[in-house]
């Protein structure tokens, strides 16, 4: 299940010199949209500390406030399944399916299925699976997967979404946004009206109700989960809060962090089926509580990950991601997070750029909503490549070599002053360098000579009288 | 300032030693002007930080430990760039964690290292300086001492001291230029399309030159400008406008 995913600097190349997405990734600036959404938050430095304890405190416990969840969720008729695998995750929600005799069944967002291929599988058993969210929608009718954890068309335009709509919807082509949007929804309505199933993520488990926790902006999430005869959410292990309490101050971080909202247009916290006397509701409410990696980080020094609530400021704020997108990264989730995720959750050696593909400019740190410290994991994941002997042996040749020297002023010395040497005479009369063989530096910039002689030389002769 | 002079070690920086040597004089003036006794190790070569960011853990170690045996003697570490300070001040302590024997030596320099503005700021409270620029300017912070030690008003409070100056701020100056130590030569491409944006934001500014006080970032959008055709815009070291540009 876990597809390596070599070629990332093939495929950020090709995104670097696509104009399509080029425009749409320029466009896109959620950046600012989070500067303006935390504005009017006075402790927002507080609010960090504090959310990000709530999640440490949650992880630190995982095992019992779990156990917590089950307890209450299945006094409320919920059943809970857990999923030690993406197969387990698949075979669950294909079981529950073919024993419901549902046939189509709706999504809201989970990104946690994009991990299993969830809807690959139900579609190869003959179900008919359908995206309810509009950016999900447009990915799903394009054949492709999200390239962004909250918008996951953000690499497409209203072009490509009206060419999609006139293939899929058989109607007249429009290019404008809104009207787009209203024939999506007026397709979406007739999913919702008809499917049997509603497959939902899960932005949080509340242990002391035993509830599920949605965020939405358009609704879709709301009707997926209380419309058709059966939900299934399905999230991750690390996503269990302890209180309401808790997870109320967190909310005060999510949407402002994701797209600068005070609070989603719909939140929605699902506490079991419908009751006797209920006018709505599913019959059946499962959730699937997946491992598949996760409880692996716990106790390591790479835990903090857990803490994240996939707001995605960090890659709405990654100059890496601002400019190669989301598809790039190669499996589901992109930017630094996805960095520091997809090694530890698909294996180091199926991931081996993506920790290096970073500046550790720290812009990802200083924006997380519970203080991932981001560049910190993604150093370390350097550390366990060169422990593990995973990097070439150039580089590794060239690092020691360079320490060693490092430690000989002497010799350092002497070979820094050949290298200003050289560099100044091949930096020629209007010292630059335009070509370094074997250096990705010169692939799309000059290199400024070195002046001639080291600072080492020229201080030494001026100390002498 | 007291009649003790601040005995200031000058951590000069492996690429300033290599690269521009000019910056490391400029950045002697500028110290020697605020009044303090300026020493330059002489065995000094790097901090460690391409090996601690390329994961090389060991040899970054054996780097730090020269850079504290070299510096014992000396009130302050100073050094012309953020990101070299930043890593004594911010990654020492993690990175030596296995030498607990040195623990409280390393917290001692971390403590007593400032990158060059923010020393002459907020320790030697400089408040002239010898340097002279007609025009307008424009200044990058560099992320390492923007977010790992909070440098930001100081360059900009010296800059408004140098007569004839004016800084004209760019849209986004905390931005990345995309430099990011070893990424810039194992991602090329994606770090010269970063710095792509730093050169339109420097651009839009009509700025004479962009200003900033980090060789790396220096090299990196200086490279770029060249490669786009810009022969106009002059890319200088916070330290060589301050010390006025004549400076050998």
């Amino acid at each position: 299940m876990n597809a390596p995913v070599p070629g990332f600097k093939a495929r950020a190349h090709d995104k670097l010199n696509d104009a399509k997405i080029q425009r749409a990734m320029k466009n896109f600036n959620l950046a600012a949209a989070r500067t303006r959404g935390v504005a009017d938050l006075e402790n927002l430095e507080d609010i960090r500390t504090a959310a990000a304890s709530i999640r440490d405190h949650s992880l630190a416990r995982l095992d019992l406030w779990l156990e917590r969840f089950e307890q209450e969720a299945t006094r409320r008729g919920t059943q809970v399944h857990w999923a030690e695998t993406h197969d387990d995750i698949n075979r669950i929600v294909i079981e529950i399916a073919r024993r419901t005799a549902v046939k189509k069944i709706i999504k809201s967002k989970s990104m946690v299925s994009e991990e299993s291929h969830l809807n690959a599988a139900l579609e190869a058993e003959g179900f008919q699976v359908v995206e309810t969210d509009l950016g999900e929608y447009i990915v799903q009718l394009a054949g492709e997967t999200p390239s962004h954890i909250i918008a996951p068309a953000i690499h497409k335009n209203r072009d490509d979404v009206a060419d999609l709509f006139v293939k899929h919807h058989g109607t007249p082509r429009k290019t404008d946004i809104g009207e787009l949007t209203m024939e999506a929804r007026k397709f979406l309505r007739e999913h919702f009206l008809s499917g049997e199933m509603g497959i939902s993520g899960g932005n949080f488990l509340i242990a002391e109700t035993g509830s599920l926790f949605l965020v939405t902006n358009e609704g879709n999430g709301r009707m997926t989960t209380t419309l058709p005869r059966i939900h299934v959410a399905i999230t991750g292990v690390e996503k269990v809060v302890p209180t309401l309490e808790d997870v109320s101050c967190i909310m005060r971080l999510l949407a402002r962090s994701a797209t600068g909202q005070s609070i989603s247009n719909y939140v929605t916290l699902n506490t079991g089926p419908k009751r006797p006397g209920d006018t709505d509701g599913p019959e059946e409410m499962h959730v699937i509580i997946v491992d598949a990696g996760r409880t692996k980080l716990l106790g390591t020094d790479m835990q903090e990950a857990l803490r994240c609530i996939r707001c995605g400021a960090c890659m709405n704020h990654c100059p890496v991601y601002q400019n190669i997108g989301g598809h790039a990264y190669g499996w589901v989730y992109p930017g630094p997070i996805g960095s520091v995720l997809t090694p530890n959750y698909i294996g180091l050696e199926n991931a081996l750029d993506l920790p290096n593909a970073a500046t550790l400019c720290n812009q990802c740190g200083v924006v997380c909503p519970v203080k991932i410290p981001l560049p910190e994991l993604m150093r370390k994941l350097r550390e366990k490549q060169v422990d593990r002997g995973l990097r070439p042996w150039q580089e590794r040749l060239g690092l020691t070599l360079w320490a060693w020297a490092a430690q000989r002023p002497v010799i350092y010395g002497w070979l820094t002053g050949i290298t200003a040497r050289a560099g100044r005479f091949f930096g020629g009369a209007d010292r630059t360098i335009r070509r370094l063989p074997g250096n990705g530096w010169t692939e799309g910039r000059d290199m400024p000579a070195p002046a001639g002689k080291t600072f080492r030389e020229l201080y030494a002769k001026r100390k002498q009288p | 300032m007291s009649d003790q002079k601040l005995r200031v070690g000058l951590f000069v920086t492996c690429l300033v030693d290599l690269m521009r040597p000019r910056i490391g004089f400029s950045a002697i003036k500028l110290l020697e002007s605020a009044g303090c006794e300026v020493i330059v190790p002489s065995a000094q070569t790097c901090c460690g930080q391409p090996a601690y960011n390329s994961g090389d853990r060991a040899s970054a170690q054996a780097v730090a430990r020269k850079v504290i045996d070299e510096f014992r003697d000396c009130d302050y570490l100073v050094s012309p760039s953020g990101s070299c300070a930043g890593m004594i001040r911010a990654h020492y302590a993690e990175l030596l964690a296995e030498f607990p024997q040195q623990r409280a030596e390393v917290e001692r320099l971390a403590a007593r290292t400032h990158e060059l503005t923010s020393f002459l700021v907020d320790v030697a409270g400089m408040t002239t300086v010898p340097g002279r620029f007609d025009g307008e300017v424009t200044y990058h912070d560099c992320c390492s001492g923007l977010r790992e030690l909070g440098v930001k008003t100081q360059p900009r409070d010296l800059l408004g001291r140098v007569a004839g100056l004016k800084v004209s701020e760019m849209g986004t100056p905390e931005y990345c230029c995309g430099f990011g130590g070893t990424f810039s030569v194992k991602y090329g491409e994606i770090s010269a399309r970063i710095a792509d944006r730093k050169c339109d934001d420097i651009a839009s500014t009509g700025a004479a030159a962009v200003v900033l006080g980090d060789l790396g970032c220096m090299l990196n959008i200086e490279g770029r400008l060249k490669r786009r055709g810009d022969t106009k815009t002059r890319v200088y070291h916070v330290a060589e406008v301050l010390a006025g540009l004549d400076e050998d």
